[in-house]
């Protein structure tokens, strides 16, 4: 089986609004893929279905053949948008703790990730800034050896320069066989590492392309097409 | 010479164009080993699929070739080399004469005003 990722007829409703309307979609392994959306699209929610943090109304949603649960989350490798770590804690307590939770965490690239950025085994969370907080979370979610990274919007505290590290990161530690999915809408900074393209708009998919295939076709960038797409 | 990628254009093409930019000026000179892929689609941080792609495109046109063992090498085919820099040159020059002609020139007057700048440059080295 090829992909690593098939929705069928994917819906999530809250309440009277419908969050996701019968999204189908497969995702290849091997890809970096954009999910990409404004404000409301549905991003968030496709990523918690992927992780069994939310229920499907309707429809189904499998990781390499199976539903989101136990089996998943050991492959899947997941930044959410909140940061959850405890404030209490030092940066190898992090380190331990992950280590323990998941098998495929390799704690010494973590550290070499950890030591480029400048930040400590001994520094606690409680003195670090919002924008370093997020770069200890996704050092974590990134050193994990794992089939399907989902990254909520993984650059959106950081300024510019941490950006570039960040997508660096992202590059740098890129498995060939995995696949990672990152929601933004910072798309003129991440362009250029996609392969494809997944335009997200009141929880339907408008478009699923790859990027090289949207600049042939249109003569646009992925972003000047988004703010023609999306235009408010 | 850093990576250059222009918004407008499909990555692809403008990696295979740098890619020969690199080899025609000699930073990739000829039969040398070129980076591992993933190197290189760090250096110009591109997604790692594409840089393959172009690479592969290279591949196929002859200025590149594989070596099952040891990695990706520029051709030692120094002609062809040549032949990619000229094209290179000839793209270069009908881009600027689009330019010129839309500013309103002639080519009398494209040929003048080259022919004057050169000069000028030639007196700054003298």
């Amino acid at each position: 089986m090829n992909n690593i990722l098939e929705c069928r007829n994917l819906t999530k409703i809250f309440g009277t609004k419908k969050a996701l309307d019968n999204v189908t979609l497969s995702i290849p392994r091997g890809r970096i893929v954009g999910l990409l959306g404004p404000n409301g699209s549905g991003k968030t929610t496709f990523i918690k279905l992927c992780n069994q943090l939310l229920t499907p109304t309707s429809g189904e949603i499998l990781i390499e053949g199976k539903r989101p649960g136990v089996e998943t989350k050991k492959i899947v490798s997941y930044l959410p948008e909140k940061n959850y770590l405890s404030d209490w804690m030092k940066v190898s307590d992090i380190i331990g703790l992950f280590k323990d939770f998941y098998d495929d965490f390799n704690a010494e690239k973590a550290y070499d990730m950890l030591k480029s950025l400048g930040i400590k085994p001994n520094d606690r969370l409680k003195s670090m800034s919002k924008g370093t907080k997020e770069k200890v979370q996704l050092t974590l979610v990134m050193s994990r050896e794992a089939k399907l990274y989902l990254l909520d919007e993984p650059i959106g505290g950081v300024d510019p320069a941490a950006r570039d590290y960040i997508l660096d990161t992202i590059l740098r530690n890129y498995n060939e066989n995995a696949t990672i999915i990152l929601s933004t809408h910072l798309i003129s900074d991440i362009e250029k590492i996609l392969d494809d393209v997944i335009f997200i708009k009141g929880g339907q998919i408008v478009l699923a392309k790859t990027v090289d295939e949207i600049r042939e076709e249109t003569g646009k960038s992925v972003d000047s097409l988004f703010r023609e797409v999306f235009k408010c | 010479m850093p990576w250059d990628i222009k918004p407008d254009r499909p990555i692809y093409t403008q990696l295979i164009e740098q890619i020969q930019l690199k080899i025609c000026s000699g930073v990739y000179p000829p039969g040398s080993r070129l980076p591992s892929v993933r190197d290189l689609a760090q250096e110009a941080s591109v997604n790692p699929n594409t840089m393959q792609r172009a690479l592969a495109k290279l591949e196929e046109d002859g200025l590149l070739y594989t070596n099952r063992t040891s990695g990706r090498f520029v051709t030692e085919d120094t002609d062809m080399i040549k032949q990619v820099r000229k094209r290179l040159a000839e793209k270069h020059v009908q881009d600027f004469l689009k330019k010129m002609t839309e500013l309103g020139f002639d080519y009398n007057e494209i040929i003048s005003i080259i022919s004057a700048m050169i000069k000028t440059e030639e007196m700054k080295h003298e």
